[in-house]
Formats: structure tokens, sequence, C-alpha cells
């Protein structure tokens, strides 16, 4: 179980570029929990996930995984913890390493690293097995290096290694969005069926309205460092696209009428 | 080929150089400047401690420690205090001239009268080619102890390869290759970025130190100035050995590192021998350094001006 108190964020503190990135978050997520992240751009949603595997530290507030306060650990020691996928797909494996060799880097996620060799002939006939359940012939291309495979065999990669060690909790930062349609239909589909065999706590964030719809069993929209709507259980199951967009024209209504008035006020006194 | 034996025993001693540096260079991506200061700093600890009567095995390893702090400090500089890469190894080699001058207590330390490794390495001779005068080497007359030095020399720089290659191979070892690789991605799995850089400098300065003990006690002398240029030495050995070998797994860089090193070595004597001006040597270096940097680039971009006027 996540429970996230009071989580704040501001960057750029003192200078005129000051963004309140997380304002007070409030969020308690249950195990085996698939949360699906929504928001317009700079609403906060990438920060979150950003927070959550310590890329840094907030300003306020807690955060207890599974009751350890894991606030002040670093990135790397969260890691025995959390799994990742990024949204970009070069971002999760090392490019110049075989395919072996990445996949013997997430086999120790968490776990000493000493002299032992890190392939042998017993966890390599364990990748071989599995990724040939990926079904995209990369089995038998164990020792190319990962750098000569497409954006979407590597995102498959990316999500493997992530869940390999089964993670406590699976961040997941758009992690279609480089795809294209067919290749991210695959990996989509990849995700949906390793979270469902494992069980995983997910937080996902997408900007698909239709994975939203499809995915998750929990469903919270933000917009400026907060969430603006959080819908779980039979009501996120009842939720069509079409309600999603009218939300994201409120969001976008209220905004307006935000600028709308500092044109006003602009006028009236500058 | 007394003057070939030679050119290939430094060409040897400084392929330990060249490990270091590829291992900063090619496996981090890290521009570790600290070599200039670290090889001296191995020199002078293994002269000085040599010259005091310590036994000069122990001298050497001592020396390779020695490197290894060094390469430790510009790694935290680096990694904990947030000081561009650049930066820290200078500082680090600048702050190692003054602390050269207090280990030797001198500008230049002599091994003449001495025994080191290499004088062991010469005594072999009699074991090796049961002959300690001249040898006939296929019509060549050769020292049996020159040719002593060089096999022990090349056993060493065989094993340290090895040793190298079978720690890259490790699982610590391939976390530290994707630290240079993609530190994103490894801190993502639970790999301290910072001690994997720390821990790979601190090898890399104690290779390097390593290299300068085996060349103090080779030459005879440790001399506060003998790092100036070693830097550019032992880049150009990694970039040659990487254009000879032309494969990009560590195992066949390092063969690439140690290849580059000795050819670069008897490319210079050779050119010495012809008569360049030896004030000339660090110039033509880096020449060389820059020609060997563009060509890849340029021979490829021959290749594709040639396919596409094919197509055409």
């Amino acid at each position: 179980m996540i429970e996230i108190f009071n989580f704040g964020i501001t960057f750029g503190k003192g200078t005129p570029n000051e963004v309140k990135a997380l304002d007070n978050i409030n969020l308690t997520i249950d195990d085996g929990s698939f949360v699906v992240v929504l928001g317009t751009n700079g609403s906060g949603k990438s920060t979150l996930l950003n927070g959550l595997a310590g890329n840094f530290f907030p300003d306020t507030g807690t955060i207890l995984l599974d009751g350890i306060n894991i606030t002040r650990w670093p990135e790397h020691k969260r890691a025995s913890l959390i799994g990742r996928v990024f949204q970009n797909p070069f971002s999760g494996t090392a490019p110049d390493m075989s395919i072996a060799e990445n996949l013997s880097l997430a086999a120790r996620r968490g776990q000493s690293r000493g002299f032992g060799p890190a392939l042998h002939r017993v966890n390599r006939k364990l990748f071989y097995e599995k990724i040939r359940i990926l079904n995209m012939g990369l089995e038998d291309r164990l020792d190319n290096p990962i750098g000569k495979l497409s954006g979407g065999q590597r995102q498959a990669l990316t999500l493997l290694m992530a869940t390999w060690q089964m993670p406590r909790l699976l961040l997941l930062d758009e992690h279609t969005a480089a795809l294209d349609p067919k290749t991210a239909t695959k990996v989509i589909q990849l995700t949906a069926d390793i979270i469902r065999r494992d069980r995983l706590t997910t937080l996902m964030v997408t900007h698909s309205m239709q994975q939203a719809v499809a995915m998750g069993d929990r469903l919270i929209m933000m917009h400026n460092g907060r969430v603006a709507y959080d819908f779980r259980g039979v009501e996120k199951q009842r939720l069509k696209a079409g309600d999603l967009l009218a939300l994201f024209d409120d969001i976008r209504r209220i905004e307006l009428i935000d600028t709308g008035v500092a044109v006003m006020l602009e006028k009236n006194y500058v | 080929m007394t003057l070939l034996i030679g050119s290939l025993t430094i060409g040897l001693i400084l392929a330990l150089l060249a490990l270091g540096i590829f291992i900063g260079f090619k496996i981090f991506n890290f521009p570790d400047i600290t070599a200039e200061g670290s090889v001296t700093f191995g020199a002078a600890i293994a002269a000085s401690l040599i010259a005091s009567g310590i036994s000069p095995l122990a001298a050497t390893l001592i020396a390779f420690v020695g490197g290894a702090l060094a390469g430790t400090v510009t790694g935290i500089l680096h990694t904990r205090f947030n000081i561009n890469g650049l930066l820290s190894g200078i500082l680090v080699m600048t702050a190692l001239y003054s602390v050269n001058l207090h280990v030797m207590g001198k500008s230049n330390v002599p091994l003449l009268n001495d025994t080191t490794l290499i004088t062991d390495f010469e005594q072999m001779s009699g074991f090796l080619f049961s002959s300690n005068g001249l040898l006939n080497l296929g019509g060549w007359m050769v020292l049996a102890s020159d040719l002593a030095v060089l096999c022990c020399v090349f056993l060493l720089v065989v094993v340290v390869a090895f040793l190298l290659f079978l720690f890259f191979r490790t699982n610590l070892g391939t976390a530290m290759r994707a630290t240079g690789n993609n530190d994103q991605m490894i801190r993502a799995l639970g790999v301290n970025t910072r001690s994997m850089i720390v821990l790979g400098l601190a090898l890399s300065n104690g290779l390097i130190a390593l290299s300068g003990a085996f060349l103090a006690q080779y030459q005879g002398f440790a001399d506060v100035q003998m790092g100036i240029g070693m830097l550019v030495w032992g880049l150009a050995s990694v970039i040659i050995g990487e254009a000879l070998i032309a494969k990009s797994s560590p195992g066949f860089l390092i063969i690439g590192a140690i290849m580059g090193s000795v050819i670069f070595r008897l490319l210079v004597a050779i050119a010495l021998r012809w008569g360049m001006n030896p004030n000339d040597l660090k110039l033509i270096t880096a020449v060389f350094v820059f020609i060997a940097l563009i060509l890849p680039v340029l021979l490829a971009k021959i290749k594709i001006g040639r396919t596409n006027s094919k197509i055409a």
C-alpha cells in the first residue's frame, strides 16, 4: 500500500519561473490497485511519478510504502521496491549492452552486485524462456546489443525488466506515447497481462483516453498539481472516453475564466 | 633490435595506462584528466619506497593503491560536490603535482643501483633462456635480460587485461558499464551510480599509477614532469585500438587498447629513428590523435558518398 501525505514540491522557488508542481497531494493506493493518471500538460502527473521514484526530494510531505517511510530514500534505494518504465523507449535500457546483459542487470534489482558472473548458463536459459513469451523473436538475439532493436521492442523489454523482480509499486510514465499505434497496442496488452498476472500495484500516466477508460480499476485526473477528480470501482468502470473529454473541457473552461479575469484586471489596473 | 625490444616493453608498460584511460573514457564516458597526475604519483611512490629500501613488489602495489586513492578523490569531487568531471580531474591533477614533490622530496628520484621489479625480471633471463649474455634472435643479437623483461611485462599485461576482462563480466562490472551507458536506467534498477563512478575512477587511476610505477622502474628514475602528455598518449592508444578492432564489446576494446599502445610506441620509435626532433613529439602526438578521431567519421562519409553516387 502506498500512502502519500501533504506531498508538495515547488520548482524554481524565488525566481520568476516558480512553479508549484505538486500542491499538497494526499493519496492512498491499495495493494494490487491499478491507477490510471490523467491530466493536462503541466498538471503534475509526471512530477508525481518522478517524486515517487525519488528523482527529487519533496518540499513537504511523506511517502509510506507498505508502512516504510521512503520520503528521504535516494532513487537507487527506492528502486529495490519500485519498478519503472519511462516515456522514452531509449531510457530504460543500456543500448551498447546485449539483451542478456540488460536482463541480468534487471534480475538483480534491489540485490547486491558482487563478483559473481553476470551471465551463466542457468540465467541465460531463464532469459530465453521469458523473452520467448514476448513473441518478438528476441530470444535468439540474446547477445545482440539492445540499441539495435526498435523502440517497441525496447519498451517491451523495459517492461519485462521493470517487473522481473516483482516490484511493490510499478510506475509507467506514458510508456507507449512514443510508439506507433500498432506497437503501442501490443505493449499495452503486455502491460495489462503482466499487471494482472502479478497483481501489481501500478500507477500509469497516459494521454490516451482509450487506455484510460479500458485499463485500471481507478482513475485520477490531475490539474495544477492537485488531484482534481478521483474515480474508483463501479464509477471508474462506467466512465466513457466522452465523460473524460467533458471533464477536460470543464478544466479548460475554468482556466479560460482565470485568464479572462487576469486580462480584465490588467486592463483596469495596469 | 634492441630499440624494437625497448619500444615494445615501454608500449606494454604504457598499455596499463591505456587500460586505465579506457575505463574512464570508454566505460564511463568521463573525461578524467587525473591520469597526468596519477601516473607520476605511481612513479613517485614506487621510486621513493624502493629507494628507501622497501621491497619493489610492495612498493608497486602501494603505488596502485595510491593511484586508486587519487581516482577516488576525483570521483568524490564529481559525485558528492557536483563539480564538473573535467574540472574535478584538473583539481586533483594540479594538487598531485605538489603531493608528488612531497612524496619524492625533490623533483627526481634515481633508481639506478636499486633492486626493482625490472631488475628482478632481468634476473629471470637465466631461467627463461638459460643465458645471461647475448642471444641470437633470428640473426639479431639481443640481450637476454632485455628479452626477459619484455616477456615478463607482456605476461603482466596479459594477466591484468584478463582480470579486467573478467571483472567487466561480473555483476558489479556490468553495473559499472551500464552506469556509463545509461545512468538513468541503472539507477532505476537500484544501482548507486555515484559509487560506481568513484569505484571505476579508483580502478582506472590505480592502473595508471601501476603503469607509472613500472615506467619509473624501467627507465630507472621517477620525475615530477613525467606525467605531461600521458593522457593524450593513453587516448591515442585507446582510439587506435578501437579503430583497429572495430568492435565495441569490452573484451575487444581491452585488446585494442593494448595493441594501440604498442603500435603507437613503435610508430614513435620509428619517427624518432628517422630523425624527428624529440621536441615535436607531443605536437605530433596531438595531431595524430586528431587524425585518429576524425578518420572513422571521414571514412564513413566517403562510403556513404560512394553508395549514393552508385544509386544515382
